[in-house]
């Protein structure tokens, strides 16, 4: 957690390069926005501040901050930067305003497929689609004779292959930090074996076979990482990467620029993107698209709101993907996807779900994140852990009013 | 001193302490009895999200808290009673456990609370000597060497403890995390893989020795400056009569400085049972939790932004109660030499 606040950056007015054309537009009223930190962010933001007035904060303890900031009134910050899973809490507490409206009157260049809408009304504007998928040494595997993996039993194989060749013992990188990370391969594997997280009156249904099996799947990759996985996030994984001390990993697609940035990466081309693989036969990628997006204050007056919207409509422009046609996996018009985005893009195709923004999801991911370590380190077994994530979660649902 | 006079010296620390301390503990222990919850309501709405080529908008049955015309959310708050109590204690779970077959302490410790508990008591009841004892030693040390260096010494020994704990705790984490330089070089020493950060008993003993490493300054600088103060012609009627180095430091040091060793050891206790930083610099949550991270866990609001305000405060209420069990007996010792001297 420290090391993500100490790489929160802030790029204000005077930092943005004139690496792309001029804002449309003279922007005088002060903006602040708070968005996660990551390559694509740091693009958007960077269009924005062409406006002038425009004080961008990236920070990827954004979650954190974000729904105290915007309960504010008036809120401390005009934009903020969400995902699936961030959204929640601001739709939950209100503090985010319906952008129908601003769509209408400055939405012009923005398509179907980058309006959010909850209930009907647009709640924020996606900008890109995000998906840990699968991502590979091409140059390993093909030496080695391994046909890229499509399941998890291949992965498997395939990591014991290359531990064999003695290539590497730890061939495998995964996002296992406890908690949130854990919880989110346990979510993507879930997912992938067929389960579904809650019966139809909010109880929790994850001990189940679909569950049993996932976290089985999860402590047998567990086997070919490095045994400090319990700390790896996915900055770590993407470390692992770059130096060249992992072969395959299920890692995000916004990482992926980075494994082929020359600066950083030893190795630039080497890393081939791919679906995430497939659970169970039959059975669909197991993952879960994300999207990344805008979100507007609601505390804040509509003038404010009408400045804030028109600077992000900026900072998502063409121009702006054309500049960072690599930086992530745009919705924007002019993306032309590239071999980065191939991974993301076949999950999707694949038919991988959309991680819900519900207060369901939010809880269990919450309770499985406090639980899923004792499974890791064998303190409980598959059961007794599903056991304590339903306690968890029916705890939490209960305190939340969720499950009366 | 008239009594007037007396009340009106006393007033204002004590208004200060109703106001700071009195005040936010009723507080805390009024909110362990209370939980406040969003009140939700089920409905069928559509929600669409980005696909490929084209967006994905399903209509479905989704629980969503309830708006208040004016904007935000209607919250409703209800008495709990022990409610928070029994969820962080488990009492059942407990019961369970030491029934035949349901698993004994090992069981136990997969509890929340009880994992916090023992890693917290046994964090402070074995830090505690080993502070003293090297605080002690460091001072001795000091105290016997030539007057010059001692300036030198007395700067070299106390940085530890000017180090923000949690910047120190991560500095030794990047040492020994992954292929840390000091992992890197055991691991060439030993000509083996070492992973310090893949199993409980190994962080657990880097927190330890970190505490002590950090802590041991203050207790070495009060005893240092308690060492300055012994009564020479003791120490030497001590020689004279053949006591032997060990000898004076058993008769004539240490009851010395009795009362500052208590006085370290109470803010040790107090200090310690609070442990935080630790499990936060050495990213230990998977392995070891402490009763004050659980506290700060429930207390970060979680996916949906709700924060457990009830069992932050139950567990704040037995995290206190707690430090009181272990400060009693020093407390009692000091009542004692008090009512002796009077």
């Amino acid at each position: 957690m420290l090391k993500t606040i100490l790489a929160a950056a802030l790029v204000s007015t005077a930092l943005a390069g004139p690496a792309y054309a001029a804002c449309a537009f003279r922007n005088d009223v002060p903006i602040k926005s708070l968005t996660a930190a990551f390559d694509a962010w740091k693009a958007v933001t960077a269009a924005m501040a062409e406006c002038g007035n425009v004080q961008a904060e990236l920070d990827q303890e954004f979650r954190r901050k974000q729904p105290d900031a915007f309960a504010a009134n008036p809120a401390l910050y005009q934009l903020g930067g969400v995902a699936n899973g961030t959204l929640t809490p601001l739709l939950n507490a209100g503090t985010i305003r319906p952008l129908d409206d601003l769509v209408a009157k400055y939405g012009q260049n923005l398509t179907p497929n980058q309006l959010i809408r909850i209930d009907g009304r647009i709640m924020a504007v996606a900008m890109m689609v995000n998906a840990q998928h699968f991502m590979y040494r091409s140059d390993i595997l093909q030496e080695l004779g391994i046909q890229p993996p499509k399941t998890y039993d291949e992965v498997l194989a395939a990591a014991e292959r290359i531990r064999a060749s003695g290539k590497m013992q730890h061939p495998l990188g995964g996002t296992f930090k406890a908690g949130w990370d854990l919880a989110q391969e346990f979510n993507n594997m879930f997912l992938g074996f067929g389960g579904s997280f809650t019966n139809a009156n909010n109880t929790p249904a994850v001990n189940g076979p679909a569950g049993v099996r996932a976290l089985e799947m999860l402590k047998r990759l567990s086997t070919y990482m490095d045994p400090e996985y319990l700390a790896a996030d996915s900055t770590a994984v993407q470390r692992s990467f770059q130096q060249g001390r992992i072969a395959m990993a299920n890692l995000w697609a916004s990482r992926a620029g980075a494994l082929d940035n020359p600066a950083e990466s030893q190795v630039v081309g080497k890393v081939a993107m791919a679906a995430a693989p497939i659970a169970m036969a039959g059975g669909k990628p197991a993952t879960t698209l994300w999207w990344d997006g805008f979100v507007v204050a609601r505390n804040i007056p509509d003038a404010q709101a009408d400045a804030a919207f028109r600077v992000a409509m900026e900072g998502i422009d063409e121009e702006m993907v054309r500049a960072n046609n690599a930086a992530a996996v745009w919705l924007i018009k002019g993306y032309q996807p590239n071999r980065l985005a191939e991974g993301a893009i076949q999950s999707a195709m694949g038919g991988a779900p959309n991680y819900p923004s519900t207060t369901v999801m939010g809880l269990m991911h919450a309770a499985i994140g406090e639980k899923i370590a004792d499974f890791m380190t064998g303190r409980r077994d598959a059961t007794q852990t599903l056991a304590d994530i339903e306690a968890s979660y029916l705890v939490k649902a209960r305190e939340a009013g969720l499950v009366r | 001193m008239k009594p007037g006079t007396f009340a009106a010296f006393v007033a204002p620390s004590v208004v200060l302490m109703i106001l700071f301390i009195a005040g936010p503990l009723v507080s805390v222990l009024v909110q362990s009895f209370y939980v406040t919850r969003q009140v939700f309501e089920t409905t069928t709405v559509e929600n669409c999200t980005p696909g490929f080529l084209a967006p994905v908008c399903t209509t479905e049955a989704r629980s969503r808290p309830k708006q208040k015309p004016g904007g935000g959310v209607e919250t409703e708050t209800v008495f709990v009673g022990f409610e928070a109590y029994r969820l962080l204690l488990q009492p059942d779970a407990v019961a369970a456990a030491f029934a035949p077959g349901g698993g004994g302490f090992e069981r136990l410790l997969t509890i929340d609370f009880y994992k916090a508990l023992r890693f917290t008591l046994t964090f402070t009841l074995i830090t505690l000597p080993l502070v003293i004892g090297l605080g002690l030693a460091i001072a001795l040390a000091v105290d016997a060497a030539a007057k010059r260096l001692r300036g030198v010494l007395i700067f070299a020994s106390l940085l530890p403890f000017i180090i923000t704990p949690v910047i120190g705790a991560l500095a030794i984490r990047w040492l020994f995390i992954g292929d840390g330089i000091l992992t890197a070089a055991l691991e060439a020493i030993l000509q083996r893989d070492i992973a310090l950060f893949a199993e409980g008993w190994t962080i657990e003993i880097l927190m330890l020795f970190y505490r002590v490493w950090h802590v041991a300054p203050f207790a070495f600088v009060v005893f240092y400056a308690a060492l300055q103060t012994v009564d020479q012609d003791t120490l030497e009627s001590a020689i004279i009569d053949g006591a032997s180095r060990t000898e004076r430091l058993r008769y004539v040091v240490i009851p010395h400085l009795m009362p500052l060793i208590v006085f370290v050891a109470l803010i040790h206790l107090m200090d310690s049972y609070r442990v935080f930083e630790e499990v936060i610099g050495f990213s230990s949550q998977a392995h070891r939790i402490s009763l004050q991270w659980l506290t700060f866990s429930f207390l970060m609001p979680d996916e949906t932004g709700n924060r457990s305000i009830s069992r932050a405060s139950a567990s704040s209420m037995l995290t206190m109660v707690g430090i009181i069990i272990l400060l009693i007996p020093l407390l009692m010792r000091t009542w004692r030499d008090h009512r002796r001297k009077r």
